[in-house]
């Protein structure tokens, strides 16, 4: 059964990751991206991290990939028309990519080919422990990632202005 | 039956891979930060793999890795903000994202 689950959103997420960087236009795209994004949801919750899938589900599929969908149609993007005179680069870009994929899987192979995931307990997967780590061990780190994301959104409302109040001044 | 461990690093290493190729094919500047998404999650995906790995071992190193991923995916929600933020600054100035034709910087 976890082999059949895992078979078929591990590929899933393969062939819709090809979707994403092969298609045309972006907001395509993203809807593959989603469909990506939901398949290793799904194996979070294999390999028993029932939290992370939710947090993959609600942060990345609900909010950055909306914010990404609304920047696309705000932005109005055009589809990109074909790349002329680059297939040198392209072709070195994915030797270097396949090159690179042999190197790290022949390592986890090496590293990790004999382990096995230990069966699934309701302990392995309670919420609280994970809970109790965050705001004990992982306190400042917790604390520090709030003020990065205050500080995002404040650096993103100041990017995304209109015009500069320099600006607005001179005008009026 | 239950999958051997390796086999999500293998997946992981995959979809990394997927997304470098995307990163240094594409010219769009969406689709380009769409693949480094990509290239985040299967990260995720490794630490996820690893931190079951080592659940054997040990649960507390296990939690460990999933704290890991959960600021992951908090550094990605800022990240995503302020890149898109940046698009829609460049693209009031140049009316364009695409990668090529920002040049400005290059000699």
């Amino acid at each position: 059964m976890e082999l059949a689950i895992f078979a078929l959103f591990s590929v899933l997420a393969l062939a819709s990751a090809v979707v994403v960087i092969s298609h045309r236009n972006p907001v395509y795209s993203v809807m593959s991206l989603v469909v990506t994004l939901i398949s290793l949801a799904v194996l979070f919750v294999l390999l028993g991290a029932p939290f992370l899938a939710a947090l993959q589900v609600l942060v990345y599929t609900g909010a950055i990939l909306v914010l990404f969908l609304f920047v696309i149609m705000l932005l109005n993007v055009e589809r990109e028309e074909p790349a002329g005179g680059h297939r040198v680069h392209k072709l070195i870009a994915a030797l270097a990519a396949v090159v690179f994929a042999a190197i790290l899987g022949s390592q986890f192979f090496a590293a990790q080919g004999s382990a096995h995931t230990a069966e699934l307990t309701p302990d392995a997967v309670a919420l609280v422990p994970l809970a109790r780590k965050l705001f004990t061990t992982y306190l400042l780190p917790f604390e520090i990632v709030g003020l990065l994301l205050l500080a995002a959104v404040v650096a993103a409302t100041a990017l995304a202005r209109r015009s500069a109040p320099r600006d607005r001044e001179e005008k009026a | 039956m239950t999958v051997p461990a390796v086999w999500y690093l293998l997946l992981s290493a995959a979809l990394f891979s997927i997304g470098t190729i995307g990163a240094l094919w594409r010219r769009n500047a969406i689709t380009i930060f769409l693949s480094i998404e990509l290239m985040l999650n299967s990260v995720n995906l490794s630490l996820v793999a690893y931190a079951r790995i080592l659940a054997e071992r040990s649960p507390e190193l296990a939690l460990d890795g999933q704290a890991i991923v959960f600021f992951v995916l908090a550094v990605a929600a800022a990240e995503a903000a302020v890149g898109l933020a940046l698009f829609i600054a460049v693209y009031r100035n140049r009316r364009t994202i695409d990668v090529n034709r920002l040049d400005l910087m290059r000699w």
